[in-house]
């Protein structure tokens, strides 16, 4: 069955508004029940109404990534402990970010054009790769796969510099002179390695924080492969978990009485 | 859709985005969280559309992948957020 791209453009509609109901539920004791179901109704929405889109001309492979996919998740969910949360939510999000690389990568080798597409694909890849390793050494470091102290090299954020003007630069070659995939790759392992030494420094402690940050860059990460599918659900979505990840950011560091300079740039915390 | 009415929406929602989150108690940090990270899988929409183009294989593995981890994403967060609110409503 296939359905008009106007009727597919209100279901997003209907999802998005579900998705804010959501959110603000979520921030109400009595409501944060009704708000997950109302934000997991709204992607139930989406994404079956997304299934019956015209371009949609294989399934084979959507259900096999959707089966493998929802047992991986349902496993993680309900095997974790609970006093693993924190890491499961770094990893879950790091998902997130490595499936806005992959999208991106996607539409990139299909041979996207134009110079906001081509714009918007690199930013997904850099922002999308960050969200990734940076959400791994999040998880690692919570596991105890890594050491919860800072960890670093003298330099270090002049790398960091090096790696981010090096990724911008990428990016505006790929939309100048689209087509040299040796730039491409060279844009995500960069922007991997930034994911990695931008949360190596940061302590254990801080890392809730660092997560909150990340789930709003992958956030970012999926409203650019937005612009380049020109999408409105991922568009409208994933700004609005970009916005509101960051004003959560500032409420956690309040309550943890740090700021987000200090916990970014690994000033340790007084007393703590 | 052109590209005026993309950035229209973009700015808007951001607005909208920070509008929202005003007042969080501590215990809500984490579950809020981790169900804005589940609509973040929100890729899955256009991870669905890259998977089903059925354009070669590369673009086919690429798919595949962005579908399987934007699942993880989407049923893990939304379950453990469900969990983590149903382990409060005991207390």
């Amino acid at each position: 069955m296939q359905i008009s791209q106007n009727w597919i453009d209100i279901a997003y509609l209907v999802a998005s508004v579900l998705f804010v109901l959501g959110i603000k539920g979520l921030t109400k004791p009595k409501t944060a029940v009704r708000g997950n179901l109302l934000a997991a109704a709204g992607m139930g929405i989406a994404a079956v109404i997304t299934l019956l889109h015209h371009s949609i001309v294989s399934y084979e492979v959507i259900i096999a990534g959707l089966l493998i996919g929802g047992a991986i998740g349902a496993v993680l969910a309900i095997k974790v402990q609970m006093t693993s949360m924190p890491q499961l939510i770094a990893l879950l999000n790091g998902f997130g970010g490595g499936a806005s690389v992959a999208l991106a990568a996607a539409e990139y080798f299909q041979g996207a054009s134009g110079t906001i597409a081509l714009g918007a694909t690199g930013l997904a890849v850099l922002i999308g790769t960050v969200t990734l390793t940076g959400s791994l050494v999040a998880f690692a470091k919570l596991q105890e796969l890594l050491d919860g102290g800072s960890i670093g090299f003298p330099g270090m954020k002049f790398v960091n510099l090096l790696l981010l003007l090096g990724s911008l630069a990428a990016i505006v070659y790929l939309v100048i002179n689209p087509g040299n995939d040796m730039v491409f790759w060279g844009l995500v392992i960069a922007a991997a390695l930034l994911g990695l030494l931008l949360v190596l420094p940061i302590g254990g402690a801080d890392m809730p924080v660092v997560i909150a940050l990340l789930n709003s860059y992958s956030g970012i990460a999926a409203s650019a492969a937005g612009f380049v599918m020109g999408n409105s659900a991922l568009i409208i979505t994933g700004s609005l978990v970009g916005a509101s990840g960051l004003i959560l950011t500032q409420i956690m560091c309040k309550a943890m009485n740090r700021s987000l300079t200090n916990v970014l740039f690994g000033v340790m915390a007084e007393g703590g | 859709m052109d590209f005026v009415s993309q950035l229209t929406l973009f700015v808007l929602a951001i607005f909208l985005g920070v509008e929202l989150i005003t007042k969080v108690p501590p215990t809500l940090h984490t579950p809020l969280m981790s169900g804005t990270n589940a609509i973040s899988g929100i890729t899955l929409v256009g991870a669905l559309l890259a998977a089903g183009h059925g354009a070669g294989l590369l673009i086919n593995v690429l798919g595949f992948i962005a579908v399987v981890l934007a699942t993880i994403n989407v049923i893990g967060g939304f379950m453990v957020t469900n969990r983590m609110l149903a382990m409060f409503k005991r207390k």
